[in-house]
């Protein structure tokens, strides 16, 4: 709240007075010794041309991305649909359609993972026993449709 | 009013080749507008990617970088934009006020800039009232403001214009006595009398000439023409943090490029007659020493006016970017309580320093 | 005056009688309510006659949300409520689970926990003196404070994998033991931010404008502050020695030197002051969690899937803007039965009102942005 204005002497304003034309604009010229040594200085320009530098602009190994499965170079992936990553996921983000292999056995059909609710919180990593999912360092992950947001992670079914 | 009466090679030839005086007349007054206009517009642009850049340098950032050569066609994009985009006013606007402020706002300026000496036969009118001339018009830019924040029909915008208004009245007696002080001591109100009064020397100027008081006189006149300029830090009347851009709330598309456009010519007009008052116009920075001094009376003069004006424009903008921005009452206080009683110890000085 | 309707919110007195009022709705677009946070502002002239605070355009049920999570899913809500202060509110919440679980957490864990939550104290506080500056009409400050806190978001980028959203912290230690490379580089930047701090105190703390703009502005009295449930810097500012770090030590802050400022005048140039030399403190915490920083583990063992003793349990931390408390409330199961969550900025945002009658619009906005209310927090 305001307030009152507490009122004082002549000679006390007179002195505030005085007082004030010389420090204020004393004060002022600290200020503008700053931003004149910020000016004539190019070095301390610390803007990064993006597009640019796209090349070497490198992000940090636990930079959250895109969601992706581990897979060998013969598109083989760890995962054995146990289904733990898809408990974990606070916004349903992951599905995991389970299919029988030619044994009979359960195996990962096909990895669904709905990048446009995904929060990137890494829980599912966390909750992985088996490290099968990781998440890379894609961060360009905009796009212009929305069917582009609903990936399908693993190229072959799980080995069970 | 506009009387291209100086003796200038173009106005000659233009007098020669048409025989009717009146014509001729016509003919040269006609040069003389487009060439403000084109000057004044044409720089306007310039200044803007300048603004952009001296603020991005103070500010660690690099600015616009992507269009032309280190963003150079960025403001020209912005222009294009600003033009092509649809105008319309808010509703209970009052239509024609609204549309009538940003084509008033430019008028001051311009008028302003004719009376300018940009060389020693370069200048639109030699009045011989110049200064209370210039006094006279400048206060017309405040009008726009007004009924341009009245009419939008908006609480902010009318806060704007009203504050604007307020700062204005105060800030033109300061501004008024400063220059005041310079006829004074120039002993003439004409503007090319007074850059006359200044050749010789670079402590010719009258910012070097009168010890100190010439100094204050322009730390006065610096002051005051900010305020004049409604420019950060006396930019109370747009204060975007606080009124969301006063009068110009409402604006948009060309209508708001006026006003954008006329902020910038101000800083023209104004920095151009700074230096004309006090930075010695169109003379050189001669230092006495004779083997400098031939070689800087090779530039003409128009090109030392123009270098003198951007050093004044940097001037203002390296105060806007690095000051923030007074209370309204503290912006009256600060006029009333100090310019002003330091504008008339000024004045009686600079008559003590006449009278010895 | 009695005769007109008054819009919500308002109270029905009347204190001039010779001039007429008005209301101007300052928000939710505006540029300097820091996010979608509506004013109703009361005016006399330009003078603020009555300044109702209405929240909610961002309400997203969070507590609600809670109780359909589990809990290690509810750490990366906490993320999305003070979003400035995010590392801390992790801390805050996995506290109370830990409490709820019976388990510790690690001397390494528990120094990564406060080099990290004091880096994102040093981050908030600059923002906030971005804002500040900004609020004021200086650009130039606004740019300052946002260039060092980006290098603090640089190494929280690679220490956490996420710039804002960390969602690093679990209950017994966190997701991964900080790698090699932050040591170095925190020292580095605590050395930069040193130099820079000198730099960005001249630019504001003793410019004449920044003074008659901020002193004798927006004065909370110390009754006031406590009568309101303020916290952290505000309630600093106005005399009240109370920190949770020194009062209700948790984590290792009991073993480590450091100051509470405190100021005692409670107007707006105050609680820059304190945050600004809050700034200074966190730095000192820094430099010595470096030099005593131990090895071993950094997490404590534990289940994949957690699930509190049935009860109820409450945890009090400070982050950058105040006390955030965390109450939970357990069953059984692996979802909680209730969580709140006790934010600083709402308290904080109450006494707005009082801090800013019978100043003008332009006061508002300085009192509002010392107030430094992030607006995901107050509506949740």
């Amino acid at each position: 709240m305001k307030q009152p204005e507490i009122p004082i002497s002549p000679s006390k304003y007179i002195k505030r007075y005085l007082k004030r034309c010389i420090t204020g604009p004393i004060s002022l010229l600290m200020g503008l010794s700053v931003t004149l040594r910020y000016f004539f200085n190019p070095k301390r320009i610390i803007t990064e041309q993006y597009p640019e530098n796209k090349k070497t602009l490198k992000m940090h190994p636990r930079y959250r991305g895109c969601l992706e499965l581990i897979e060998d170079e013969n598109d083989e992936n760890l995962c054995t649909a146990c289904g733990l990553c898809e408990k974990a996921c606070p916004n349903a983000s992951i599905n995991i359609l389970k299919t029988k292999n030619i044994a009979g056995k359960k195996v990962l059909g096909q990895y669904l993972f709905h990048l446009g609710s995904c929060t990137q919180c890494g829980l599912c990593i966390e909750a992985c026993p088996f490290g099968a999912i990781r998440m890379n360092q894609e961060f360009e992950l905009s796009s212009e449709s929305v069917d582009s947001f609903d990936l399908i992670l693993n190229k072959k079914e799980g080995r069970g | 009013m506009m009387i291209p009466s100086v003796p200038h090679p173009l106005g000659d030839w233009v007098r020669q080749m048409i025989p009717i005086p009146e014509l001729a007349f016509l003919a040269n007054a006609l040069i003389c507008i487009i060439a403000i206009c084109a000057v004044a517009i044409g720089s306007a642009p310039i200044l803007i990617y300048m603004e952009r850049k001296v603020c991005a340098h103070i500010q660690c950032r690099l600015g616009p970088m992507r269009l032309g050569y280190r963003g150079t066609l960025q403001t020209i994009a912005d222009v294009m934009k600003l033009l092509f985009k649809e105008v319309y006013a808010p509703s209970g606007a009052d239509k024609f006020v609204f549309y009538l402020a940003p084509m008033i706002v430019l008028v001051a300026p311009f008028l302003v800039l004719a009376m300018i000496p940009f060389d020693h036969n370069l200048q639109v009118s030699n009045l011989s009232v110049g200064i209370p001339f210039v006094i006279a018009v400048n206060g017309f830019g405040i009008l726009a403001i007004l009924i341009g924040g009245w009419a939008s029909n908006n609480k902010y915008s009318l806060l704007g214009a009203l504050r604007s208004g307020a700062q204005m009245i105060s800030y033109e007696i300061s501004f008024a006595l400063v220059l005041l002080f310079v006829v004074m001591v120039s002993g003439s109100a004409s503007l090319m009398e007074i850059t006359l009064s200044q050749s010789g020397t670079i402590l010719d100027w009258w910012i070097f000439k009168i010890p100190v008081l010439g100094f204050l006189a322009f730390i006065m006149f610096f002051i005051s023409s900010i305020a004049e300029l409604n420019r950060a830090p006396f930019d109370i009347a747009e204060a975007e943090q606080e009124l969301t851009g006063g009068y110009h709330t409402e604006y948009n598309g060309t209508a708001f490029a006026m006003f954008y456009l006329a902020e910038y010519i101000n800083l023209i007009t104004i920095s151009s007659l700074a230096s004309t008052c006090f930075l010695g116009g169109f003379f050189p920075p001669l230092i006495g020493v004779e083997a400098v001094d031939t070689i800087l009376l090779k530039v003409p003069g128009f090109l030392w006016f123009a270098g003198k004006v951007v050093l004044m424009i940097w001037a203002y903008m390296m105060v806007r970017w690095t000051f923030v921005r007074p209370r309204v009452d503290q912006l009256m206080a600060l006029e009333w309580k100090f310019l002003l009683p330091f504008n008339l110890l000024l004045l009686a000085l600079g008559a003590v320093y006449i009278a010895f | 005056m009695s005769s007109r309707k008054l819009p919500p919110g308002f109270r029905e007195e009347v204190l001039d009688s010779d001039t007429e009022e008005y209301f101007v709705n300052m928000g939710p677009q505006h540029p300097s309510t820091h996010g979608a946070l509506r004013l109703a502002l009361r005016l006399d002239g330009e003078t603020i006659v009555e300044v109702v605070p209405h929240f909610g355009y961002i309400h997203r049920g969070i507590e609600k949300q809670a109780e359909s999570m589990n809990y290690l899913q509810y750490i990366m809500l906490s993320d999305r409520q003070d979003y400035l202060t995010a590392i801390q509110n992790n801390w805050g919440i996995c506290l109370a689970f830990e409490k709820g679980l019976g388990i510790g957490v690690p001397e390494r864990g528990e120094f990564i926990r406060v080099m990290l939550a004091e880096l994102g104290r040093i981050a908030s506080h600059l923002v906030f003196y971005a804002c500040f500056g900004g609020d004021l009409g200086g650009q130039t400050a606004l740019l300052f404070g946002f260039k060092e806190r980006e290098m603090i978001h640089d190494i929280l980028d690679e220490v956490t994998g996420s710039r804002l959203t960390t969602n690093f912290f679990r209950p017994g230690g966190s997701v991964h033991d900080i790698p090699d490379t932050f040591i170095p580089r925190v020292t580095s930047f605590l050395e930069h931010l040193e130099k820079s701090m000198v730099d960005y105190e001249r630019f504001l703390s003793k410019n004449i404008i920044v003074l008659e703009r901020t002193k004798g502005i927006g004065i909370l009295s110390k009754e006031d502050a406590i009568a309101y449930g303020c916290s952290g810097p505000v309630l600093r500012a106005s005399g009240v020695s109370y920190d949770v770090r020194k009062n209700d030590p948790y984590g290792i802050y009991d073993q480590l030197d450091f100051d509470v400022p405190i100021t005692y005048r409670g107007d707006t140039y105050d609680r820059y002051v304190v945050r600004i030399a809050e700034i200074h403190e966190s730095i000192k915490i820094l430099r010595q969690c470096i030099k005593l920083f131990p090895e071993g583990p950094y997490r404590s063992k534990e289940k994949p899937s957690i699930r509190l003793n049935p009860g109820s349990y409450y945890s009090a931390t400070e982050t950058a803007k105040g006390l955030y408390a965390t109450y939970v409330v357990a069953a059984s199961g692996d979802k909680p039965y209730r969580i709140h969550t006790r934010g600083p900025s709402f308290a904080n945002l109450a006494a707005l009102n009082n801090m800013a009658r019978g100043h003008k619009i332009s006061d508002l906005v300085s009192i509002l942005s010392t107030i430094d209310p992030v607006i995901p927090e107050i509506d949740r």
